[in-house]
């Protein structure tokens, strides 16, 4: 067991943990912050994306010790603290980019990131972007529309219903 | 003109806001005060016989509660099937017993063989690890054919073979079929595979078991689409505990896709444990293990032949399928590849003669059940592919001959004992030529070609049949449970609106969707009506969500309990306005005297019914609350047609798919953003089976694809953006709604029009490939297009 700290969604926390323990579990178990999911054991799914100083990561392939000192924004800060979603979970909800949910905060972690560093990715760029977050709902036709919407980029003519 | 609000509003989810901050609750975000873990200990052999389990060093290693094996369970029933089958020859199917844990022999690599319960997850591990085991491999069947030839080995010793049943449906038309193809003027005949897949929800089962001794009460949260199945089932058959003294929680669940309406061994081991420990229990599947765990679906082996005339008219088609029922009996196995496949293999045309045969088989695999479709894409995928071919064989074009076939006349008996109420598969196939844009689609295979690339055409139809039902037919049929569905309307004194459904909603939006219905009965707005659902203790026994059910069964119980509601507000609106209960009129939320101006608000009403000073107490009680059971007259039958168009590479033999479209008829339509998203989902799933997924066991029964490294899901840039259109309609006939289902359209309908475009792509290179079986990996079509 060793001590870490750092700071989740703007609030100083520690834990002791293991060595061995997950950043995801940290999180899920440790801080009882359920919103970041576990889908896959072979981080293939993406459910569980989380921000580690600035860059998207899957928080299942990260130990908690590893994150000592780092900031990390999970899926429950991204919403203003008055409770108002952010442009790409309102773009979420606008376009109907989600079914169950289970895949959803990974998937507007991953978007919200791409969408700092690509302020208006193609169709194409969404597309591989979301290489590595699984989604068995949607078909990610909502998903891919909803982050070009949120991108502020005309969405009316994709394939017009 | 779209509406925005009640009935036909694309109302935006209102249970979006929770899954979009983190604030989902989903079973493995419920932990309970003290909860142990538990860590199954899964055979890593396809078929072994048990001679011992050693868990004497494994019990006193640190944190460890108790380990568990099928010894602990005696006297314990095993996982009940809900379905049970007859065979061509009268008799009942072949139905083995399923232990919690396994006892004498383990069936297939993730059979559990032994639990261990400890503190924390990794002290179950770790104490998992030393416990000895003395299992001897027998050889282990897994090719269904091989399965049933003399001699081989036997999943079950006690059962005489490996064959669960031989079905013939119908088997009084049998002599007829076989008479008709005989002298038929061109018969095509069709060898296919239909893949099995694995359902993956992208949340992965849990079961926590909670036990209060106060009141001898036990609870499971489970990963459910229908609780209150499983609650009967666990609590009736498996563990004998009493109904009420057992509640069953579903909170918000990851897609399920029907692999979690199956009640499974985890949710029976922690009621089990935490009732004997007198303390929680806590399972989470690891994916690794779903792969193993889960029931998988389809896996039919599948010879087809369809009869024609000199006019190209179909006269008959019979069948041949081997369906695996893996090595136990998951809860409706059987009924997959019989009552939800037999049934449908009309489609959508007129052919008079069809006699469908199954055989289900056991081999050491896992369990296969309901996936996306349940026996309607297996039915679909045949039946499309066949007709493809014919119109290959005879040289005519696809959609003439799919036109010339379809049944124009409802209702329509079929010859496989269903009757479609409605449809109009013109109607649809007009609808696709134009939004497919098939004008357009010889221009864009010369730019295709131009790139050194082919380009193919898919087309096809497809109907379905939701809403199984009604609950006497499918009691003869051999289904152990009733079909209906039930809600309760809650009014409350201030005019809020509470509605118990009986349908689970894990992706489907019902809490948005269901009160756009009752708010477009009552005249209120949508949002003082809550939907509650998922925890037997708040719902009246509903049956659950599958089979594209919700709206068509639980909706319409809906209807007609708040049909009652509204009959009892009108008597109390008329002794509150003085005036005969036929007069009174409710629109817009308030009631009124017709041709007067006499009115009284709904939350008057709803006020006098919960304080009734001013109330005739005399006619009728208090309170305002109603429930309605709804047990359908017949399936629905949504129907549609799909197009695909895909480039092929002929270098690499890489599929990609340029362009999909799907024309639905699904009646009326409560929202139709939500539906359009049920359809991209189910042709995401689709195209997943028809280009990707594939669950592979070698021939000793190890799962080769047993993670998302060897198992492909379908991924965003496998996909285009799909165009979808569900204007053509013809409302159901039998339901209050109108309403037909749209959960698996596009599951059904995918498949068949991708495999379709690969070979239109592969012939118009000019090489006469027939048929490849799905997935059609790069490898596959570059190895059908070299022979
Ligand atoms: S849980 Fe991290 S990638 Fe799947
Ligand atoms: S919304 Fe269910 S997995 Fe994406």
């Amino acid at each position: 067991m060793a001590k870490v700290s750092m700071t989740v969604n703007g609030r100083a926390v520690s834990g002791d943990v293991a060595g061995n323990r997950l950043l995801v579990e940290f999180l899920r178990e440790d801080l009882r912050m359920t919103g970041t999911h576990v889908g896959c054991d072979t981080s293939q799914c993406g459910a569980c994306v989380v921000h580690v100083n600035g860059k998207a990561v899957k928080s299942c392939t990260m130990l908690a010790h590893e994150a000592e000192g780092a900031t990390i924004t999970t899926i429950e800060g991204i919403a203003s603290p008055d409770g108002t979603m952010s442009r790409v979970q309102q773009a979420f909800q606008d376009h109907h980019g989600l079914q169950c949910g289970f895949c959803t905060p990974g998937m507007v972690m991953t978007a919200t990131k791409l969408l700092e560093q690509n302020p208006t990715p193609t169709e194409a760029e969404v597309r591989h972007a979301l290489e590595g977050n699984i989604c068995r709902c949607t078909g990610y036709h909502n998903i891919v529309k909803a982050i070009l919407a949120a991108s502020g980029q005309d969405v009316s003519k994709i394939a017009a219903e | 003109m779209p509406k925005d609000s009640g009935i036909g509003a694309a109302s935006k989810r209102r249970e979006d806001v929770r899954f979009l901050t983190g604030a989902g609750n989903y079973t493995d975000d419920i932990n309970v005060y003290g909860q142990a873990y538990v860590y199954f200990l899964r055979s890593d052999v396809a078929h072994g016989r048990i001679n011992s389990i050693d868990t004497s060093a494994a019990s006193e290693m640190p944190g460890v509660v108790r380990v568990f094996t099928g010894d602990d369970f005696e006297g314990v029933g095993g996982l009940p099937c809900g379905w049970q089958v007859t065979d061509r020859f009268g008799q009942p199917m072949q139905e083995p017993g399923h232990p919690v844990l396994a006892r004498g022999k383990v069936r297939h690599v993730g059979d559990p063989i032994a639990a261990v319960v400890a503190d924390t997850l990794q002290q179950a591990r770790d104490a998992a690890e030393a416990i000895e085991l003395d299992i001897e491999e027998l050889p282990a069947v897994v090719d269904m054919k091989a399965a049933l030839n003399e001699g081989a080995a036997k999943v079950h010793d006690e059962l005489p073979s490996n064959l669960c049943y031989d079905w013939g449906f119908v088997e009084d038309n049998k002599a007829a079929v076989d008479e008709a193809i005989k002298n038929a003027a061109h018969v095509t005949t069709l060898e296919l595979i239909n893949n099995r897949l694995v359902a993956n929800p992208m949340e992965p089962r849990v079961a926590v078991g909670d036990y209060n001794r106060a009141n001898d009460e036990s609870t499971l949260y489970t990963t459910s689409q229908n609780p209150h199945v499983i609650r009967l089932l666990m609590g009736a058959f498996v563990l004998g505990i009493p109904e009420h003294k057992l509640r069953v929680v579903a909170p918000d669940v990851g897609g399920g896709f029907g692999t979690k309406i199956f009640h499974y061994a985890e949710e029976a081991f922690v009621t089990f444990a935490s009732r004997k420990l007198n303390r929680a229990v806590k399972w989470t599947a690891s994916r690794s293990e779903a792969f193993m765990s889960d029931a998988h679906g389809r896996d039919h082996v599948t010879k087809i032949e369809l009869a024609l005339d000199a006019d190209n008219n179909f006269t008959a088609i019979r069948t041949e399928t081997y369906a695996n029922m893996g090595a136990y009996l998951s809860t409706f196995a059987p009924s997959v590849p019989t009552w939800l496949h037999g049934t449908l293999m009309a489609g959508n045309y007129k052919t008079p003669l069809i006699y469908v045969n199954v055989k289900a088989v056991f081999t050491n695999t896992v369990p296969v059940d309901a996936y996306r479709g349940a026996g309607r894409p297996e039915a679909t995928y045949q039946l499309e592919r066949v007709v493809d071919k014919a119109a290959r064989e005879l040289g005519v074009d696809p959609i003439a001959l799919r036109r010339q076939n379809f049944i124009s006349e409802f209702p329509y008996a079929t010859p496989v004992a269903v009757e479609y109420d409605t449809g109009n598969y013109f109607a649809t196939m007009d609808k696709l030529e134009e939004i497919a844009d098939l004008a357009g689609f010889d221009a864009r295979r010369k730019e295709s070609e131009a790139k050194g690339m082919l380009r193919g055409l898919g087309i096809n139809c497809y109907i379905e049949a939701c809403g199984i039902a009604p609950s006497n037919l499918v009691g003869q049929l051999g289904a152990r449970a009733g079909l209906y569905d039930a809600a309760t309307v809650r009014v409350n004194a201030t005019g809020s609106i509470s509605v118990m459904v009986g349908a689970h909603s894990h992706g489907q939006g019902h809490e948005t969707a269901f009160p756009q219905v009752v708010a477009d009965m009552l005249g209120i707005d949508e949002s003082m009506i809550e939907i509650v659902h998922g925890d037997s203790s708040k719902i009246p026994f509903g049956m659950g969500t599958y089979g594209s059910r919700s709206l068509a069964v639980c909706g319409s119980a809906m209807v007609r309990a708040t049909e009652k509601i509204i009959k009892k507000a009108k008597k109390i609106a008329s002794h509150l306005l003085e005036a005969s209960e036929g007069d009174i009129e409710l629109k817009d939320g308030k009631f009124s005297v017709a041709g007067t101006d006499k009115s009284v608000a709904w939350g008057d009403v709803t006020l006098a019914a919960y304080v009734p000073h001013n109330y005739p107490l005399e006619d009728i009680e208090p309170g305002l609350e109603e429930t309605a059971f709804y047990d359908p007259s017949n399936f629905t039958y949504p129907s549609g047609a799909y197009c695909c168009e895909v480039e092929l590479d002929p270098e690499t033999g890489k599929v990609t798919i340029e362009r999909f479209a799907a024309a639905d008829d699904f009646g009326n339509v409560v929202n139709p953003m939500i539906v359009e998203g049920q359809v991209h989902g189910g042709i995401g799933q689709g195209i997943g089976q028809a280009l990707l997924e594939n669950c592979v066991y070698d021939s000793e029964g190890q799962l080769l694809s047993a993670s998302y490294m060897d198992y492909a899901m379908p991924r965003a840039e496998d996909v285009p953006f799909y165009v979808v259109d569900h204007s053509c309609a013809t409302p159901c006939t039998h339901n209050p709604l109108g309403v037909k289902g749209c959960g698996e359209a596009g599951a059904i309908g995918s498949p068949p029009a991708v495999v379709n475009a690969v070979i239109d792509a592969i012939q118009s290179g000019g090489k006469n490939v027939l048929h490849i079986d799905m997935p059609l990996s790069p490898q596959r079509v570059w190895a059908a297009m070299q022979d």
